[in-house]
């Protein structure tokens, strides 16, 4: 579903991505997993058309999309979920959701079956994003990407700074979405979670892919593990 | 006259209703380049321009419909359409290139495109100055506690609040407004839920615009319309924006309140120094509130 190759992508002069290559296929969750400024959030957002790598392609269900303006992606069913959350601090939670609702089809998701899903988020309906805890607003940025009806999902560590208590929910939730037959490519630094939800994971460090497996794989593989995530 | 010398209860409540009337004329105006500054971030010099052009079009439009009240009203409403579209072609033709460049570009820019509106203006309607008076009904005065009170000016305090409304209503009540909300504070994040920001800046510059021709529109029956009242009202209307709070409309009205009453008083206090009194005004704002009165956007 989604092709990855050979990705170059810098912020200005600073190169970032060396040559990130990477598969999802249709139904899978696959974890990008690597340290803080090891160029997970950059391949993420040079996927979204966000920071457009500048060599190398990104093809999405059989299109190539490389630099594509961020809007069609989400036209074409990819969904984005940033690190650091960006809600719509000005306006209300139901709000949110309200302006990020796009290509929907019977039985997709609007906000009925997003605060179903969530239904924390239903309680505080009326009240403004920027008013959230970091657990209220994690939950509304994977509603807000959901309003879109995305085939692809890009969550961006989905648990950073979470407490343990949100951070499990968040992951039975995300389990609940893999279910459902939505397709994941899930950044993480917290290992344990990722590996419990991925089939797959890609170790990357430096903006250089190093590793490739299976999560069994990547669980075994100690040396990795040691090598470039530190755990 | 000396100072203080001629406050009575009746002219000061004159004065306040003179001075809420100019606050609809600054309100609107300003409004519309907060719109534009809170959302698109481009302090856009040229809102003046399209003020005069508001005011030259107002003319223009009902000289050419005949006189009496008819013309007045599709003026009214013609005008300020007429400077919407301008702007339209301003922002698909060159604005929407820019969006991503440095705030001084952004300026020079738009300080470029006054001095090509101001000498379209020029080859539109020569140098001489134009006057057009309201219709019958609008013109004269009605008494307030023994003193004239102009019915014009009451005309503009009943369409402030109009305006006003519909500007809530626009923010808060639609969708376009609150997309317009969200890309104010993360634009990029608007293109990741799939919207088109393009046609949302499009969209709110030229509502912005429409203000600013509006505001032309309204003022044109009761001044001159000359060459040189796009300067004066373009710093008024920054600096309300300024003490009210960068891109906040609610903060373009409440500066606006405080420039047109602090005017109109200062007029009735110490005529001979009463420019002086909204500028006094804002500084002392920007003593204590050096950011504005209300919630920047920035």
């Amino acid at each position: 579903m989604l092709e990855v190759s050979e990705i170059h992508t810098y912020y200005g002069l600073s190169h970032i991505l060396f040559g990130v290559s990477l598969e999802v296929s249709r139904g899978e969750c696959v974890c990008l997993l690597g340290r803080n400024g090891a160029g997970k959030s950059t391949t993420m957002r040079s996927i979204m058309g966000l920071t457009p790598p500048k060599r190398g392609y990104v093809r999405f269900q059989g299109v190539t999309c490389t630099g594509e303006k961020p809007y069609l992606l989400v036209r074409r069913g990819m969904g984005y979920v940033p690190d650091d959350r960006r809600v719509f601090a000005d306006l209300t939670v139901g709000e949110n959701l309200e302006i990020s609702a796009r290509n929907f089809t019977e039985g997709g998701w609007d906000k009925e079956r997003v605060y179903a899903f969530f239904p924390a988020l239903e309680k505080i309906d009326h009240r403004r994003a920027g008013f959230l805890s970091g657990g209220e607003q994690q939950m509304l940025t994977i509603g807000r990407a959901l309003m879109t009806n995305p085939e692809l999902l890009l969550l961006d560590e989905p648990t950073e700074g979470l407490a343990p208590l949100i951070v499990q929910m968040l992951e039975e939730q995300i389990h609940a979405l893999k279910k459902s037959g939505l397709t994941v490519l899930l950044a993480e630094q917290n290992l344990s979670v990722a590996l419990r939800l991925s089939d797959r994971g890609y170790v990357i460090d430096n903006g250089v892919i190093r590793y490739h497996g299976s999560a069994e794989e990547l669980q075994k593989n100690e040396a990795v593990r040691r090598k470039y995530l530190c755990v | 006259m000396d100072f203080a010398s001629n406050i009575t209860a009746a002219a000061l409540f004159q004065q306040v209703l003179v001075g809420l009337s100019r606050t609809t004329i600054l309100f609107i105006v300003s409004s519309g380049l907060s719109l534009v500054l809170g959302v698109l971030r481009i302090p856009n010099v040229a809102h003046g321009s399209l003020y005069m052009i508001g005011a030259f079009l107002t003319y223009t439009i009902a000289a050419a419909v005949g006189p009496g009240a008819f013309g007045f009203w599709i003026a009214l409403v013609l005008a300020p359409l007429g400077v919407a579209l301008l702007s339209f072609a301003a922002e698909r033709g060159l604005f929407c290139h820019l969006y991503e460049r440095e705030h001084l570009m952004l300026l020079l820019f738009t300080f470029s495109m006054t001095l090509v509106f101001n000498d379209l203006v020029k080859l539109i309607w020569g140098s001489d100055y134009r006057s057009f008076t309201a219709p019958g009904f609008l013109q004269g005065s009605f008494d307030v506690f023994g003193l004239p009170f102009p019915r014009y000016n009451l005309f503009l305090l009943l369409i402030g609040p109009l305006v006003a409304f519909g500007l809530w209503f626009l923010t808060n009540r639609t969708k376009i407004g609150k997309i317009a909300r969200a890309a104010a504070v993360d634009r990029e994040m608007v293109g990741a839920v799939g919207i088109n920001v393009s046609w949302i800046f499009a969209a709110t510059f030229v509502i912005g615009c429409y203000l600013a021709g509006l505001g032309g529109a309204l003022v044109a029956p009761t001044q001159n319309i000359t060459q040189g009242m796009d300067h004066t009202i373009i710093i008024e209307a920054f600096l309300i924006v300024i003490i009210g709070g960068l891109g906040n409309i609610w903060g373009a009205l409440l500066g606006a309140l405080i420039f047109g009453l602090t005017d109109s008083l200062g007029i009735l206090i110490w005529p001979q120094f009463a420019i002086v009194f909204p500028y006094v005004a804002v500084v002392i704002v920007l003593l204590f509130r050096p950011k504005g009165l209300l919630k920047s956007t920035w």
